[in-house]
């Protein structure tokens, strides 16, 4: 039996998944139109590889990864290309972000399906296929997989987690996947086991979901692999990869640290499906099991195409009147999707019809009376109402400070508070302002740079002139006959010769103006300044101090904030 | 489209359910209690809750916020109900209007309002108060005073002379005066004797209103009101100090269990301390500033001037608890030791 440990903090909100677990996971029908959106992970944007009036087949590849840290997309089915332009995202900003849109043809004809014996495959061949074929952490996050299939070059991996708690109120689509298809999950652990070569595999499912444990038990037993399948007390948010890997293993993963490095690697179980699909069936990513629940007459989950519009999506559940809203996700992380138009993606792994009644106002946000409830529900053990005064205070120095970037925007403190501070968007605001500062500082730092080297060169050029012009005006002296060395020294009446544009005069200066400028530089090399053999770090500290200063009166504040960076967005 | 937050589902608590708590709480005591003195303790409660609510409409139009969401949060009437309870029962009106007033006006609304206090009201009014009337202050009905409504309300209003019939001390100060006697050679055992003042183990009376404090206190415990470490680091702190003393010279120093049912303790431990604006919020902050407020109201209270020093420990605690917080902060998830 796996020693089990505890996580501080998390909420129990009422679970409302019994709904949509009444009936098997369903295929979807085929939507009118498809708009797969090239950018359905972490990391780069894929670029389009086909063009408008284009036919494709089913798993074409029609975005491929730009960058290591990026993940292929590809046709959910055959037809034609209609558009390559960009369309509403799958995001609550209400942005348009570059999709392919397609029109199916309705024969689903895939493109030729290889499988691959993984085995054949060098590590960084298989991680490459990985990358090409889609898979993206399905749990939400969308990470791209293959990225994370690495172990640590100096800590050897002990734990592999995989996450099929599935904590989020109303969404089933894992538990289903694992009652359904549990071999498929356990063979695709395989994969990533022999790439990460753990000591242990540890499967987390809250204790909500025991037909789940059982056939991912019956599973593993059949297939007689050592994976340790085991039940976790369901708590909010029990599935995030931080608490699960705690619950797991007992280690503790700091928002400073990557989970290898502590020897341990997280995936979700949909994950670990579609790796699997892509390496035996030779099936890329191209759709994924979506709850549909919540408001509607026939919740239940479906295998659906990605890129299918949210709008034909909903009709599969039978929307009631009073709906006013869908929500993609969890109602503790989720957002409110856009319009009807958006398309389902990778990420998209439940959506909930909402109403009034079911998600009601919410009420109006009152002061905060420090009662500490969000602190006890912060699963980081983080002081929310803290950070809650920074940031309303635009003290973001201080967010730093009391770790504003542990906080994973589970939305436990904003569930208990008792005054209704949406405290959650608070951290959103906080964090953005840090990440825009550190962008301008970054830039003001490059144009320093820019500025100081040209000032140099400048300077650099003066000086190499300045010793040409002396250089020639010695030269011209030299020149000059022994004899007529007497009448130089009259130089009023003298005329300068007609080969020598320079006058006497302004030889003379130039040349004192070049001794001048070689005593001053070395001068300036025999005194050691202070400022100069600094290490780049150092170097770096003096722009960035410098840059701060100049910005010091209208941001006392930020100025503390220095200690630890942010990490800045890579996007 | 407007723009929605997650999550979306929210817990069924709000600041309006928190008070309503508190206020639910009191109740024992102050039937208690009203069983003891009389209706004039209800009259109190009435007139402080009044002002309290006067005061805070006022101060809310004045600084422009939402008046009936403000009023319907029952802060005020907390403030008002704690006001009354920690004033003489038989204090004029104006008394505890000026209390009230200047808990509501100053001590809250002047700080910023709702949540932005670094000072309990309730204990800001009563050291006013204590230091600007403290002959008014002092004057405590003694238990079986028997005087009727009518008196009652006559000498809250003023209609009769303050005589000495109802200007007792509380058992504390009378305890502390009859030790203080400069001849009297009295030991507390001979003076807790006195059975007109003294009942079983605290003040006449008085030790039943302190119990009923105390099944409030464990009832918003159980209920998640409060966390309970405050409560029980305060009156540790006061039991320990207490139980030192009187091991050392039990003459001269009454029992711990005298302290813990006299005075405010009760009233403090589980209604003053508590109060999360004004308190420390880190856990292991709650049990300096609960023990250090224990500590501080029982040498007060046995060696100062004043009848008993809740209200001055709480106070200095207020003024600590930002710095208790700031090096008493929590390692986080992932950065313990």
């Amino acid at each position: 039996m796996l020693q089990l440990f505890k996580f501080k903090g998390g909420v129990k909100p009422e679970t409302h998944k019994a709904p949509s677990l009444q009936a098997p996971i369903a295929k979807a029908p085929l939507p009118e139109q498809l708009i797969v959106p090239l950018h359905q992970s972490i990391g780069g944007v894929p670029q389009p590889l086909v063009e408008v009036g284009q036919h494709v087949l089913k798993g074409q590849r029609i975005g491929a990864a730009d960058q290591w840290v990026s993940a292929a997309v590809h046709a959910p089915t055959s037809g034609t290309v209609i558009a390559v332009e960009p369309r509403l995202a799958a995001h609550p900003s209400g942005l348009t972000t570059a999709s392919v849109v397609i029109a199916p043809d309705g024969r689903e004809e895939w493109i030729d399906r290889q499988p691959v014996d993984y085995h054949t495959l060098a590590p960084e061949r298989l991680r490459e296929h990985l990358r090409d074929a889609g898979v993206v952490g399905l749990g939400g996050a969308v990470f791209p997989s293959h990225a994370k299939l690495s172990a640590a070059k100096s800590v050897p991996m002990e734990e592999l987690v995989i996450n099929g708690a599935e904590c989020e109120p109303f969404m089933t689509c894992d538990d289903l996947l694992m009652r359904e298809r549990a071999e498929e999950i356990v063979r695709g652990i395989t994969v990533f086991r022999d790439l990460l070569e753990p000591r242990k595999v540890l499967i987390g499912i809250e204790d909500n979901k025991p037909e789940a444990l059982q056939s991912m038990r019956e599973a593993v037993a059949r297939l007689g692999v050592d994976f340790t399948v085991t039940a976790v007390p369901t708590r909010y948010p029990a599935g995030g990869a931080k608490q699960l890997i705690r619950v797991l293993t007992g280690k503790e993963v700091p928002a400073s640290r990557r989970s290898p490095e502590m020897g341990v690697q997280c995936f979700n179980v949909a994950t670990a499906y579609t790796a699997w699909r892509a390496l035996a069936f030779g099936e890329p990513v191209i759709s994924r099991i979506v709850t549909l629940t919540g408001n509607v007459e026939t919740p239940r989950n479906w295998e659906t195409l990605l890129g299918t519009p949210l709008g034909e999506f909903i009709r599969l559940g039978a929307p009631k009147p009073d709906t006013d809203r869908y929500l993609m996700g969890g109602p503790m992380m989720g957002f409110e999707m856009p319009g009807l138009e958006a398309p389902l993606v990778k990420a998209s792994n439940c959506i909930i019809a909402g109403s009034p009644a079911l998600f009601p106002p919410p009420a109006p946000e009152m002061p905060c009376i420090r009662c500490g409830a969000c602190a006890e529900a912060c699963p980081h053990e983080l002081q929310p109402f803290e950070l809650y005064w920074f940031s309303r205070a635009r003290n973001f120095g201080k967010t730093q400070e009391y770790n504003l970037f542990d906080c994973i925007e589970c939305g436990c403190c904003s569930y208990v508070c008792p005054s209704h501070i949406p405290l959650v968007q608070y951290f959103r605001f906080a964090k953005s302002e840090i990440w825009a500062r550190e962008r301008d500082k970054n830039q003001a730092d490059a144009a320093k740079s820019r500025f100081e080297f040209r000032n140099e060169r400048d300077e650099r050029e003066k000086a190499e002139k300045a010793e040409r012009l002396a250089r020639a005006a010695a030269a011209k002296a030299t020149e000059k006959p022994a004899a007529e060395k007497p009448a130089a020294t009259v130089p009023a009446e003298e005329t300068p010769p007609a080969n020598a544009p320079v006058d006497a005069d302004a030889a003379k200066k130039a040349a004192i103006a070049a001794a001048m400028e070689r005593a001053r530089l070395q001068r300036e090399a025999a005194q050691v300044k202070n400022t100069d053999n600094l290490s780049t770090e150092q170097r770096e500290e003096i722009a960035r101090i410098d840059a701060r200063r100049a910005r010091a009166p209208a941001h006392q504040a930020v100025e503390q904030t220095d200690v630890a960076p942010p990490p800045a967005q890579e996007q | 489209m407007t723009f929605t937050t997650p999550p979306y589902l929210t817990q069924d608590v709000s600041v309006r359910r928190i008070m309503l708590h508190v206020l639910a709480a009191l109740v024992p005591a102050i039937a208690v209690y009203v069983a003891l003195i009389g209706p004039a303790v209800l009259v109190q409660l009435g007139i402080a809750t009044l002002v309290a609510l006067l005061g805070e409409a006022a101060m809310l139009k004045l600084r422009d916020k939402p008046l009936a969401l403000f009023l319907g949060d029952g802060s005020a009437v907390v403030t008002a109900w704690l006001v009354a309870l920690a004033f003489p029962p038989l204090a004029p009106w104006w008394l505890i209007t000026v209390g009230t007033l200047f808990a509501i006006v100053i001590a809250k609304h002047l700080y910023g309002g709702l949540g932005q206090n670094p000072f309990n009201p309730a204990m800001i009014a009563f050291a006013v108060c204590i230091v600007a009337y403290p002959s008014l202050m002092s004057q405590w009905p003694p238990v079986d005073a028997g005087n009727g409504i009518g008196e009652q309300l006559a000498l809250i209003f003023g209609q009769a002379p303050r005589l000495d019939a109802m200007s007792g001390a509380t058992p504390l100060d009378a305890l502390k005066t009859a030790l203080k006697g400069a001849d009297s050679g009295l030991t507390v055992a001979s003076v807790l004797d006195n059975r007109a003042v003294f009942g079983h183990v605290g003040g006449k009376g008085w030790e039943w209103v302190s119990l009923a404090y105390l099944v409030g206190g464990l009832w918003m415990w159980q209920r998640k009101i409060i966390g309970g470490q405050v409560s029980a680091a305060f009156l540790a702190g006061m039991a320990l100090i207490a139980t030192a003393l009187w091991l050392l010279h039990p003459d001269q120093f009454a029992n711990p269990l005298f302290h813990l049912v006299s005075g405010g303790t009760m009233l403090g431990a589980f209604f003053i301390v508590t109060d999360p604006v004004s308190g420390c919020t880190t856990p292991r902050g709650k049990l300096i500033f609960g023990f250090a407020a224990g500590l501080l109201a029982y040498i007060i209270r046995v060696f100062g001037g004043y009848p008993d020093g809740v209200a001055f420990a709480v106070l200095l605690l207020n003024i600590c608890a930002p710095l208790i917080d700031h090096s008493t902060q929590p390692a986080i998830f992932g950065m313990k030791k």
